[in-house]
């Protein structure tokens, strides 16, 4: 089981998404995306709690909380992960990633904080963005938009910032 | 039928993308430290790919492109502020879904909050629309539309300097 425990060349790993996202385009006319999934998977936990704060909220009625293509997309990118890392003997639980641990050590809790703030912020970002990595990044870039390469330049300045933060420019 | 399709089509990225090991915080945030360019690599061999693949699809009436509005303040402000969450989250909100796929428990943290994080836009979208999504609003452009330039020729010298920013990249040792 550990045939491919290496990791496979990034340059034809990348360039085989590529395809894998011009196929797509090809076949559904659909452009690769996450972050509207997110919207959707808010309305359908809120319609849980409260569904007339759904209904009345008129971003929930753009982005309503249903099933869609990119829903499943992002529910592949789980399982398709998954199976590679299942398969290449890749796979280990890891709560606390190796670079963090060295920087602040094994305690989950920091980890968690900051895990959950960083992905509001993050998540707040790409909302307003209209765009994450995906949808601005790669989607965006691959179609020459000028909105994907403000929003890419945006993500990676930020990015570099905070991560100067975190870890003090080492 | 097109649900099913998605579901495929994650599959086989989700599996390129660990198969990359561009899942994982280290890798995303040795990129944003500048130490570890894999995410780069995988991203701009896309990006060339892609955009030829796109363009030639749209050129042959097979697809339509899809282009999202530029405005000014929405996409700079929000990727700055996408960007400092990503910093600490250390995923973005694909490989968030990805890096759990391959055992990265703290994603689920990072998930929750992305989850939470759309709920707060939710709440805060109407206002936006009267304020920041006014601040420069061009509509659907591109780099060839906006320079008037043919989108080969764009392409092509964006595929040379992608190309040369890898080199670059592989001559540092990044």
């Amino acid at each position: 089981m550990r045939r491919f425990s290496t990791a496979w060349n990034p340059y034809v790993a990348g360039a085989l998404s590529g395809l894998v996202a011009v196929a797509s385009v090809a076949v559904t006319g659909k452009y690769l995306g996450a972050s509207t999934t997110f919207v959707r998977g808010a309305g359908m936990v809120e319609r849980l709690v409260s569904p007339d704060v759904v209904a009345s909220l008129s971003y929930y009625l753009k982005e309503k909380p249903i099933f869609d293509w990119q829903f499943l997309f992002v529910t592949g990118i789980f399982l398709g992960a998954f199976l590679a890392a299942k398969l290449s003997g890749d796979f280990k639980i890891q709560a606390v990633p190796d670079s963090w641990r060295k920087r602040f050590g094994p305690g989950l809790g920091l980890r968690a904080v900051a895990a959950f703030f960083g992905g509001i912020i993050a998540m707040f970002g790409a909302r307003l963005a209209d765009g994450c990595p995906s949808g601005h990044g790669l989607s965006g870039l691959s179609q020459l938009s000028v909105s994907g390469f403000l929003s890419a330049a945006g993500f990676f300045l930020g990015g570099i910032l905070m991560a100067r933060l975190v870890y003090g420019g080492k | 039928m097109e649900l099913l399709i998605g579901l495929c089509t994650g599959l086989v990225f989700g599996f390129l993308l660990q198969r990359a090991h561009v899942l994982r915080y280290d890798k995303q945030l040795g990129a944003l430290r500048l130490k570890d360019m894999t995410i780069v690599k995988f991203m701009l061999s896309h990006i060339i790919v892609a955009m030829v693949g796109m363009y030639l699809l749209s050129d042959l009436g097979l697809a339509k492109l899809s282009i999202k509005a530029t405005v000014l303040g929405a996409n700079i402000l929000g990727g700055l502020i996408f960007g400092l969450g990503w910093g600490l989250v250390g995923y973005c909100p694909g490989t968030s879904l990805g890096a759990l796929g391959e055992g990265r428990t703290d994603a689920l943290f990072g998930i929750a909050g992305m989850l939470v994080g759309a709920a707060v836009f939710s709440r805060s979208y109407d206002w936006l629309l009267t304020t920041v999504y006014t601040w420069g609003d061009y509509g659907k452009i591109t780099l060839p539309g906006v320079t008037g330039l043919n989108h080969w020729l764009v392409i092509a010298v964006l595929a040379v300097a992608y190309v040369l920013v890898l080199r670059l990249l592989e001559r540092k040792g990044l």
